[in-house]
């Protein structure tokens, strides 16, 4: 094995690619570091290629650390197999996958580097290897991730990982998403030399209210500790016993059930931690990915849905460094079963009896025009999409209508957690559809329903009976008009029903509680006669007043933009998959 | 442009008619002698050659165990989609044993199934086996569904020399007592 020599015609030390530092992680758990000034940049050579990085890059926490061979690895473009390195993790350096081989320059009696004839500089090389995931590099260093030397090291270290793992991947939940499978079709043995009798540890261990442990699939990479002892603050799992008895266990009598305890499943490189929820439920090679946001709270955590043949199975983390970084709540990523409850409105009802959206929305249009301004109002939902919300607004102010939200409050965390649990407040603010402070209005809607002031009453995805009116009083409502997702009483003593969708079902966009708007899409057909709320508000609309309005939600976005200051400069395509904030941020909170 | 091919007009030996007819009943008495060769299908069947390409089954092992672990590997490389199976979920099953994972329902549409052997293929826990049955016939298209426990009378027992949940059930011991204790033997 011959050092590598920097095949730079010229040795200055240029970039031969374009590396830019990876956004700081923001949030309450990560404070903001101020960058540093300038990048200060050093150049090394991976596999005999030169590439530039910079010698700080932001750790997990976000403070600058010494930027290591894997990271410079990443940026060359090769990738470093591993399984205890997680990016959003302290450093363990456990599981020895990452070994490559290295040289540094080498010195002459001056203290200078030599240089080869040609002008690269000589390389001595490394006795041994380092792992990639914790050795800074240094200037002029070479990195050797494809050697014979190098190949053989992962297939030593697999073989030992493998020892005592079982031939699971039949039944084992992570074979399709398993790096312990991946790096096995690489680098793994077709047979096993292990004669030995296999130590057996437990299986299905009940670890948590969520989590099912299997420890014989384990291989120790203490990820799901770091993650829960440093991020979480819960240090609630450990490795008890020693040596090829080493165990994945909780604190005795305690149990794994902080919050974010599923993210350990996401984290663990094989099938060790699983979810009690998705367990034996489907192969993950079958699930459609939707990305979709969670909407369970105002922090509005980035998701992928994976769904098949119409159902949905599991929410998992998307990556976003400007909310959720790589985490998800338990909470919020177990309330997915409302969507597909059997339960779910799925006809249109025109008092009662079964109707056809074109005759309902007639209806509903002829019923409108007939209300006198000032004597309609608007119960809208925080759940609702931007689009949806705006095209509401616009519906408000033809019909003079006084307009609200029902704001919803629980409790937040420091992590993810966010206090408002709509997950469109700040969209429904900066619409104008909320009332200062939020729910404000609502008794005031009450108050003149029973008073005969106001004749009709619009509601969408929210249902009356549960905020403060009474049966008696809905019923005074000439018109009352339901939209939602799930029976409520309100959609009993309703004139018009219209069946809504959720957020898995459509396209759209939340704002959330910081102000960052962001894009989900359609994972799911919505069941029975439902549809989505642009497609049939924005039918009503043309019904009303006889001007065309667009019911795609690009479309809307872009008039949205056009027409709401808040929104301005704002695309339905800049948007990406990680959204952008609102230019002037959010609305002051006002409580 | 077609070629009109004049047709040869006939001898008087052909056009006497009755030669001819007198040669096929030769051929026709001659067969009348010599071994039959029609079988009198469906009372008669015909002998299925080893290694035929039948309807696919499940099996169970000798100690009457469900095979199948609901990998759904089958499910995914089958070419027609005739494979449906729902896995069985997060609850366990107590009356299975210690079978850890098995279909909680295993449907083959034996309208679809081309009778490839992708399925007994790509089984990795040699479950699913392409039998001899190769007239399968039902009233209604239902019918023609297999469903699991269809699949298993029909399958019956697979001689499985590793029996992979017997063995687990001899190593079981050994994790109850992780690790083991000092001065012990080990194991």
């Amino acid at each position: 094995m011959s050092t590598v020599p920097s095949p730079a015609p010229n040795s200055s030390p240029t970039p031969a690619l374009g590396w830019t530092p990876p956004p700081r992680p923001t949030g309450a758990a990560a404070p903001a570091i101020p960058a540093p000034p300038a990048v200060d940049t050093l150049t090394v050579t991976v596999n005999g290629r030169p590439v530039t990085v910079p010698r700080l890059t932001p750790d997990w926490q976000g403070k600058p650390a010494p930027t290591t061979m894997l990271q410079a690895c990443a940026a060359a473009g090769v990738s470093v197999p591993h399984y205890c390195y997680h990016h959003r993790l302290p450093v363990a350096g456990n599981c020895r996958m990452c070994l490559v081989e290295y040289g540094t320059p080498a010195l002459g009696p001056d203290r200078q580097p030599l240089k080869n004839p040609d002008g690269s500089l000589v390389i001595q090389k490394s006795p041994r290897p380092a792992i990639a995931c914790a050795t800074p590099v240094t200037p002029g260093m070479a990195i050797d991730t494809d050697t014979p030397g190098v190949r053989a090291m992962r297939e030593g270290v697999l073989e030992f990982l493998l020892i005592n793992h079982p031939l699971d991947c039949p039944i084992c939940d992570q074979a399709g998403e398993c790096k312990l499978q991946e790096y096995s079709v690489e680098y793994g043995r077709a047979a096993s030399r292990f004669v030995e009798t296999k130590v057996h540890k437990p299986k299905q261990v009940d670890l948590g209210p969520r989590i099912m442990l299997d420890d014989e699939r384990c291989i120790l990479c203490t990820r799901c500790i770091r993650f829960t002892r440093d991020l979480v603050g819960d240090d609630a799992l450990g490795i008890v016993h020693r040596g090829s008895y080493s165990t994945l266990a909780a604190y005795p009598g305690r149990a794994f059930d902080n919050n974010y305890t599923l993210n350990t499943v996401d984290l663990c490189p094989v099938g060790a931690l699983t979810s009690k929820d998705f367990r034996f439920r489907m192969r993950v090679w079958f699930l459609k990915e939707t990305k979709s946001l969670c909407t369970s709270c105002g922090t509005g955590c980035n998701v992928l849905i994976g769904s098949r043949e119409n159902v949905l199975y599991r929410y998992t983390p998307r990556e976003n460094d400007a909310v959720n970084r790589s985490w998800l709540c338990d909470f919020g990523r177990l309330n997915y079963k409302w969507i597909g409850r059997a339960d779910r409105l799925r006809q249109v009802r025109v008092r009662g009896e079964p109707a056809t959206w074109t005759r309902a929305l007639a209806e509903l249009a002829e019923r409108l025009r007939a209300i006198p301004a000032g004597h309609a109002a608007i119960l809208a939902s925080a759940r609702l999409a931007n689009e949806e919300l705006f095209l509401l607004r616009k519906l408000a102010q033809h019909l003079g209508a006084e307009t609200d939200i029902v704001p919803r409050h629980g409790e937040g965390d420091r992590f993810l957690v966010h206090p408002d649990k709509n997950p469109n407040t700040t969209g429904a603010r900066v619409l104008g559809l909320a009332a200062a402070p939020p729910g404000a209005n609502l008794p005031r809607f009450a108050e003149r329903l029973r008073a005969g002031q106001l004749t009709a009453l619009l509601v969408f995805g929210e249902d009356p009976l549960k905020h403060g009116f009474d049966p008696e009083t809905l019923q005074r409502a000439e018109l009352l008009v339901v939209s939602d997702l799930l029976p409520n009483g309100a959609a009993e003593l309703a004139h018009f029903v219209l069946p809504g969708c959720a957020h898995a079902e459509k396209r759209g966009t939340f704002t959330n509680a910081h102000g960052r708007v962001q894009r989900f899409f359609k994972a799911l057909e919505p069941p029975g006669d439902a549809r989505p709320e642009t497609e049939w508000l924005g039918e009503l609309w043309e019904r009303l007043t006889g001007e065309r309005a667009s019911t795609s939600p690009e479309r809307l976005f872009r008039q949205l933009a056009e027409e709401v200051p808040a929104f301005r400069g704002l695309t339905w395509a800049a948007l990406g998959d990680t959204g952008q904030d609102l230019p002037d941020g959010p609305p002051p909170p006002e409580r | 442009m077609a070629a009109v091919v004049p047709r040869k007009p006939l001898t008087f030996w052909e056009r006497l008619y009755l030669p001819a007819i007198w040669a096929g009943f030769k051929v026709t008495l001659r067969h009348f002698f010599r071994r039959k060769v029609t079988m009198q299908y469906p009372e008669e069947r015909w002998v299925v050659p080893e290694g035929y390409r039948g309807a696919p089954y499940l099996v169970r092992d000798q100690d009457g165990r469900t095979k199948c672990v609901s990998c759904q590997l089958c499910e995914f490389v089958c070419p027609p989609r005739a494979i449906k199976i729902t896995p069985p979920g997060p609850e366990v099953d107590p009356t299975t044993g210690n079978v850890e994972k098995r279909p909680r329902e295993f449907e083959i549409n034996m309208l679809r199934c081309i009778f490839c052997g992708y399925c007994q293929e790509v089984c990795p826990e040699e479950a699913i086996f392409l039998m001899q049955d190769y007239s399968l016939t039902g009233t209604r298209r239902e019918e023609m569904i297999y469903n699991l426990d269809k699949l298993l009378a029909l399958g019956g027992v697979h001689q499985d020399r590793i029996q992979k949940w017997k063995q687990k059930q001899r190593e079981a011991p050994a994790q109850e007592v992780c690790p083991p204790v000092a001065g012990a033997a080990p194991h």
